[in-house]
């Protein structure tokens, strides 16, 4: 077996698992048993890359930004055009394939969490696809910054629930979610939206996202006749990131995963659990790298995009950390908020600010790279949503 | 004998039913919560469960959830806990279980904690969110440090599991009475005497029941089926009403007193 696949217990190395309680490990080991039996299944295969190719619009092309590859003067840089897709995130393939597993497995209830409300966006959407009843649990902090994706969701018929614990952000979205399915087992599916979470999802959620790194790597070998020489995708939870690397796993490719470097390096300030000491711990669900204090109590996390503000990370990428296979780096709310700006304004297209972290770092290394390296950065998802943050951003800024 | 199996012991020799009430420690701040722990002792708790405050309480609703956040706001950690706990013991007999999340646990050390604990007179510890092998791991470490690991089951347990944990658990088993989270429900579901019913079929532990219940007349229920009924929210959600009001321990102490009528008298009922 590959080292790069979980044990039978969900765990990479020493990272992941199952961390419950006791009441969710009849609803977790029915997910596992109902999914391990249609990972193999080549009819949930079909329907899969049916809905992927004619609902989500998939494949997304590889684009080069041949301006921004100018002005930088350095390596080539691709864009996997995940805000092409459907609801404009590459969230929508996860939301896929776990809406068809939730529908073989007869549940008739959806819950997910959403931070940046692109996954809230994507089961919305699903739901409404199938039909099913759908209810999103969204901090009110998020709420407030991504008001556009709460219309979204109460457009597409989900009943979205503000969460006001903590610090009312994905993290207690997450923890609201769990504690609606504790109380709901018996005929809800909880879509968790990201490679985190009690196992099997970190291996779920990576699968279904990891058709962004099979379609990249055939697209680039068809176009340049070689791999590319790295990649780069931020990192909240990391289903983007994990989507676009596993395909080039055992590739010789560099890969970077950028996580959200925040307004400072004070633990509160940022959402750096590699970068800016986080350490080994158990929230919920999984074993991985934790932003906390001494006591073991979960830091408050802060990054200028709801979709990065995150506490924990998915355990894949903590093990794939520890093995040095994929090295990890920080954008800040500055540096991500001029990569907004400058992918904006050179290639007409503007990103999501969870994706500007990507962008940023790539700004960042194309230069050190000879013009005749190449790199693919995952463009997880569009701005529309943020334009109204940014502003915000700015007006602040400007006043100070 | 550990102090909990003790306990279970004159119960069962006395033809009595248990009484466990939960608080969270430090909530509002640890004096309170010592003075409210030897009011609850002194009332004819059986066992305390203290609840060590975590930022992310995942299984529990907005009572305790709101509870472990006063605790938190006043910096209350697991040294503090413990410590918490060597003063009740210094003061009185009672079994002390601690009920927490595993990551503040895991930063402390587990072994480190199981040491600490047992020497300073904790008898169990629950750990909300560790199962199978991570639990089995953990129940090790406790055994050998004379703590029982105490279990959760719930109605969504397969009689498989409900053995399984049962052989690695100590002290007794804590049913939960429904899915769900904690706190007070005005009725208890048949779900928990169906789930105490099915851990009799496989071990001899004494099975608590808990979640949800809040009246003296769902405690009787649960009595008649079970050996112990947990009471944690209703307890909580007096604390907090009390603390705008003041004088804490002695307002939880006739709100208890009022929800345990029968206490004097279950050696004749039972």
């Amino acid at each position: 077996m590959s080292r790069y696949e979980p044990d039978e217990r969900g765990y990479w190395g020493e990272f992941g698992g199952r961390f419950v309680p006791e009441t969710l490990v009849a609803p977790l080991d029915e997910l596992t048993e109902n999914y391990l039996a249609l990972r193999d299944d080549a009819e949930f295969s079909r329907e899969f890359l049916y809905y992927l190719r004619d609902f989500a619009g998939r494949p997304t092309p590889l684009y080069l930004a041949e301006r921004l590859t100018e002005k930088l003067g350095g390596a080539r840089i691709f864009l996997k055009r995940e805000d092409l897709t459907h609801t404009g995130a590459h969230k929508i393939n996860n939301a896929i394939g776990q809406i068809l597993l939730a529908r073989r497995m007869g549940k008739t209830r959806i819950i997910a969490e959403t931070g940046a409300g692109q996954h809230g966006v994507a089961t919305a959407t699903v739901c409404a696809r199938f039909g099913l009843e759908c209810v999103i649990y969204m901090g009110t902090e998020d709420i407030r910054r991504q008001e556009l994706n709460v219309f979204r969701m109460r457009m597409l018929g989900a009943e979205v629930h503000g969460v006001d614990s903590g610090s009312r952000t994905l993290k207690d979205a997450i923890n609201e979610s769990l504690r609606d399915w504790v109380t709901n087992v018996r005929d809800t599916y909880y879509l968790l939206g990201s490679a985190l979470g009690p196992h099997p999802y970190p291996l779920m959620v990576r699968d279904f996202q990891s058709v962004i790194g099979r379609e990249a790597r055939e697209q680039f070998l068809e176009r340049e006749g070689s791999l590319p020489d790295a990649l780069v995708a931020c990192v909240g939870g990391g289903s983007n990131a994990i989507g676009l690397f596993h395909a080039f796993l055992e590739d010789d490719v560099r890969m970077i995963g950028v996580e959200a470097g925040g307004s400072g390096d004070k633990l509160g300030m940022h959402a750096a659990r590699f970068a800016a000491g986080g350490h080994v711990g158990i929230l919920q669900g999984t074993k991985s790298y934790v932003l906390q204090d001494a006591a073991g109590q979960v830091a408050a996390t802060h990054s200028i995009s709801a979709g990065l503000d995150y506490a924990s990370i998915g355990p894949e990428h903590a093990y794939l950390r520890a093995i040095g296979r994929v090295e990890y780096a920080s954008a800040t709310d500055d540096e991500a908020l001029a990569a907004f700006t400058e992918l904006s304004s050179t290639e007409g297209i503007i990103p999501a600010l969870e994706t500007a972290h990507g962008i940023a770092h790539a700004i960042k290394l194309a230069p050190k790279l000879s013009p005749e390296a190449a790199m693919i950065v995952n463009l997880s998802g569009r701005g529309d949503k943020d334009l109204m943050s940014v502003a915000e951003y700015e007006n602040g800024r400007a006043e100070q | 004998m550990s102090r909990i199996a003790s306990r279970f012991e004159e119960l069962r020799s006395a033809g009595r039913k248990g009484f466990i009430p939960f608080v969270s420690a430090g909530d509002p701040d640890l004096e309170t919560s010592f003075r409210i722990v030897l009011a609850l002792a002194d009332l004819g708790a059986d066992i305390i469960e203290l609840g060590v405050p975590f930022s992310d309480p995942m299984a529990d609703g907005p009572t305790i959830q709101a509870s472990s956040m006063r605790a938190l706001a006043n910096g209350v950690r697991l040294e503090d806990v413990i410590e918490l706990s060597r003063q009740i013991r210094e003061s009185s007999e009672v079994p002390i279980v601690l009920f927490s999340y595993l990551n503040p646990l895991y930063q402390y050390g587990l072994e480190r904690l199981a040491h600490d604990a047992a020497g300073s007179g904790i008898d169990g510890i629950l750990v909300t969110d560790a199962v199978d092998e991570e639990a089995a791991e953990i129940g090790a470490i406790f055994r050998s440090n004379g703590l029982d690991l105490i279990s959760l089951i719930a109605p969504t347990t397969s009689d498989e599991r409900l053995a399984k944990i049962a052989a690695n658990a100590n002290g007794f088993l804590y049913a939960v009475s429904r899915a769900g989270v904690t706190g007070a429900r005005s009725e208890t579901s048949s779900a928990a005497e169906e789930l105490v019913r099915r851990a009799r079929a496989v071990t001899d532990l004494p099975v608590a029941v808990g979640f949800g219940i809040s009246t003296s007349g769902q405690i009787e229920e649960v009595w008649e089926y079970a050996d112990a009924a947990v009471v944690g929210s209703a307890i909580v959600a007096e604390i907090e009403r009390a603390i705008s009001l003041g004088n804490v321990p002695e307002r939880v102490r006739a709100f208890v007193g009022s929800l345990l009528p029968a206490v004097a008298n279950t050696g004749t009922e039972n």
